[in-house]
């Protein structure tokens, strides 16, 4: 039954692009599958491990500057008449990279701050993504600052025996973001199902019982920030090599509060969550446009959220999930009432 | 009991809070395979003890040694990881994961395969599942609990809570055992099976050291008993002998020692 659900679902949002031919609404559902994978990647530190990184578009963003700069090349000084200079290598590499050296960063920020947690860790993110954000803006000489990097080329994927395709036009980078947000989908349902998985859940659940039964904190944590960051940066990689150019403003705070809103409406801690979160706050644009200006859009979000959280209290899937269950079990009890009640009946 | 090999030694531990001396210069040793009973009065300083043992505490002096290691410095994970694993004295579960996943999570020790692994779906790690879901469902069946298997572990009874709280401990394989207080808010037959499953926890050749308020079952189920009183020992020896230790009637049992 699940399964089927969720053939359906893949099946159904790989049709979009054969019948969906508005390029605003196909644009719109690219950027919107970006924000999803990078919500999937907040959620396994938010929803599964009860951390709150409120600097996560950092990871993101370090994954779209390192893929763009590895496609492009750089010529920049260094401090003692050091130049650092790189060739342009394929996109497909810097995609490699901006994983690699995302996690890095996922790393150092967990291990950082993962000895104080709770408000510690919140700080020590949002400080991060800024300190990021003001490297870009400044090493001119490397990142360009505000003039942007532009002609970012597009991702080229060998193809054994036919040479390369280039993925140019919107059909193709629709199935890239699907693809790798089904990988990020999968990857992120397997570790929460692993001896990883749950872990993480007891040290979200009691930490002082989880520790007692040889629960490592400190490595479970940091590796869930690995990878969450990883993940963010392969979400940052696919945007900049869409969009072809990007400036320091991917660092912007509200980008990290837009994956909040996301993973909360849909529902921390569940594996679809921020999937219908993010499709949500993703397309909300799109149906908000003709009716309000881009400022106005973000009070309708705020109120769409605090709908969403007071009518479904833990966010949409968690809670209708909870709502079925119930349903089903109510619907059970009352079967079995009904059984014991004629079994009372018939001695009589 | 004479050419029994030594466990665990408590070498002259002290804990001080601030002016609060909760423990001084302790010293006593569990040997392996033994099942030793801590006892003393509310405020003695069992708890404490229990604390610095599992890494939750550093002593403010002495040291603990467990087969041979030292253990302080330690972190908790890394003294559970030596086989040492202890159970709390307020109920400690995963109260919002069903008692079959909350005995998954305890089995955190047996389950490590590669992460690789694990997401690739491939068969050794396959296999270490199944093996830790057999292990699992026996657990529970041993602390009795099946008909509770897919309940939340938040909504069952005290007493059912500190079963699988036990249950949790078992599940980490332990050598020595650490119970704190395993018995309190069980009724009476719940007490009795406990003492059982206290014995057969013996029988498979784990230590035990058992705080308990309890005194017949203390009484009963101890090979030795040490007694603690305002932080400092002040008996130790088998159930007759503190049965009939003047400093222990006078200090602790009081009257109840009538009763034991
Ligand atoms: N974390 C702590 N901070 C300050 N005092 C404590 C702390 N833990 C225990 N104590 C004190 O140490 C003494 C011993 O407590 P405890 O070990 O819990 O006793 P027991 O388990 O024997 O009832 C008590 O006086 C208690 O108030
Ligand atoms: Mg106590």
């Amino acid at each position: 039954m699940r399964a089927a659900v969720t053939i359906l679902v893949v099946a159904a949002l790989a049709s979009v692009p054969l019948w969906l031919r508005d390029p605003y609404l196909l644009n719109a559902l690219i950027t919107t599958g970006i924000f999803v994978i990078g919500a999937m990647s907040l959620n396994l530190l938010l929803g599964f491990t009860g951390q709150l990184s409120l600097g996560h578009i950092a990871f993101f963003g370090i994954g779209a500057y390192v893929s763009a700069l590895t496609s492009l090349g750089f010529d920049a000084g260094l401090p003692g008449g050091f130049r650092l200079v790189h060739t342009s290598w394929p996109p497909i590499a810097g995609f490699v990279l901006a994983i690699l050296v995302a996690g890095s960063c996922g790393y150092f920020v967990g291990l950082l701050s993962f000895r104080v947690r709770g408000a510690y860790f919140v700080i020590v993110t949002i400080s991060f993504a800024e300190v990021v954000r003001l490297v870009a803006l400044n090493w001119v000489e490397l990142t360009q600052g505000p003039l942007a990097l532009t002609n970012i080329p597009s991702i080229a994927l060998p193809l054994p025996g036919f040479g390369e395709l280039t993925l140019r036009t919107k059909f193709h980078n629709y199935y890239l973001v699907l693809v790798v947000a089904l990988i990020a989908y999968l990857l992120i349902a397997r570790l929460v199902h692993s001896h990883f998985g749950r872990a993480m859940r007891g040290l979200m659940e009691n930490e002082t019982l989880a520790v007692s039964v040889g629960i490592d904190v400190t490595r479970t944590l940091t590796l869930a920030a690995v990878i969450s960051a990883a993940i963010a940066g392969a979400a940052g990689s696919l945007y900049a090599h869409y969009i072809r150019i990007i400036d320091p403003e991917v660092f912007a705070f509200i980008n990290t509060v837009t994956m909040v809103i996301m993973v909360i409406s849909g529902g921390k801690g569940s594996l679809a969550g921020p999937v219908v979160g993010g499709l949500i706050f993703g397309l909300l644009p799109v149906a908000l446009r003709p009716v309000m200006a881009p400022e106005a859009q973000w009070i309708a979000y705020g109120g769409v959220l605090i709908a969403i959280l007071f009518v479904l209290p833990r966010g949409i899937v968690p809670s209708l999930a909870q709502r079925f269950a119930r349903r089903r079990s109510g619907a059970a009890a009352l079967a079995t009432a009904a059984l014991t009640d004629t079994g009372a009946k018939e001695p009589a | 009991m004479t050419a029994r090999s030594v466990a665990m030694t408590i070498d002259q531990v002290a804990v001080r809070f601030g002016g609060l001396v909760a423990i001084s210069d302790m010293s006593f040793t569990v040997g392996e395979g033994e099942i030793v009973s801590l006892i003393g009065p509310n405020g003695a300083g069992k708890t404490t003890a229990f604390n610095v043992m599992t890494g939750f505490l550093t002593p403010s002096a002495g040291r603990v040694t467990y087969q041979g290691t030292t253990l302080t410095g330690l972190k908790p994970h890394e003294i559970a990881d030596l086989g040492l694993i202890r159970t709390f004295q307020r109920t400690s579960v995963f109260p919002n994961d069903t008692v079959y996943d909350n005995l998954l999570i305890g089995l955190h020790r047996q389950g490590r395969v590669r992460l690789l692994d694990a997401i690739l779906g491939l068969p050794g790690a396959r296999a270490s599942e199944r093996r830790l879901r057999q292990r699992a469902s026996e657990l529970i069946e041993w602390v009795g609990l099946e008909r509770r298997a897919y309940d939340t572990a938040g909504s069952l009874s005290y007493g059912e809570q500190r079963l699988v709280g036990v249950a949790l401990a078992l599940a980490a394989e332990p050598s020595m055992l650490l119970l704190d207080e395993p018995v309190s808010g069980m009724n009476a037959s719940e007490t009795h099976r406990f003492v059982e499953l206290i014995r057969s926890i013996r029988d498979r050749g784990i230590t035990i050291l058992l705080v308990e308020h309890d005194m017949p079952m203390v009484m009963t189920v101890s090979d030795r008993i040490v007694v603690l009183n305002y932080g400092r020992i002040i008996a130790e020896g088998t159930p007759d002998v503190i049965r009939n230790d003047p400093a222990v009637i006078e200090a602790y049992l009081g009257h109840g020692a009538a009763r034991a």
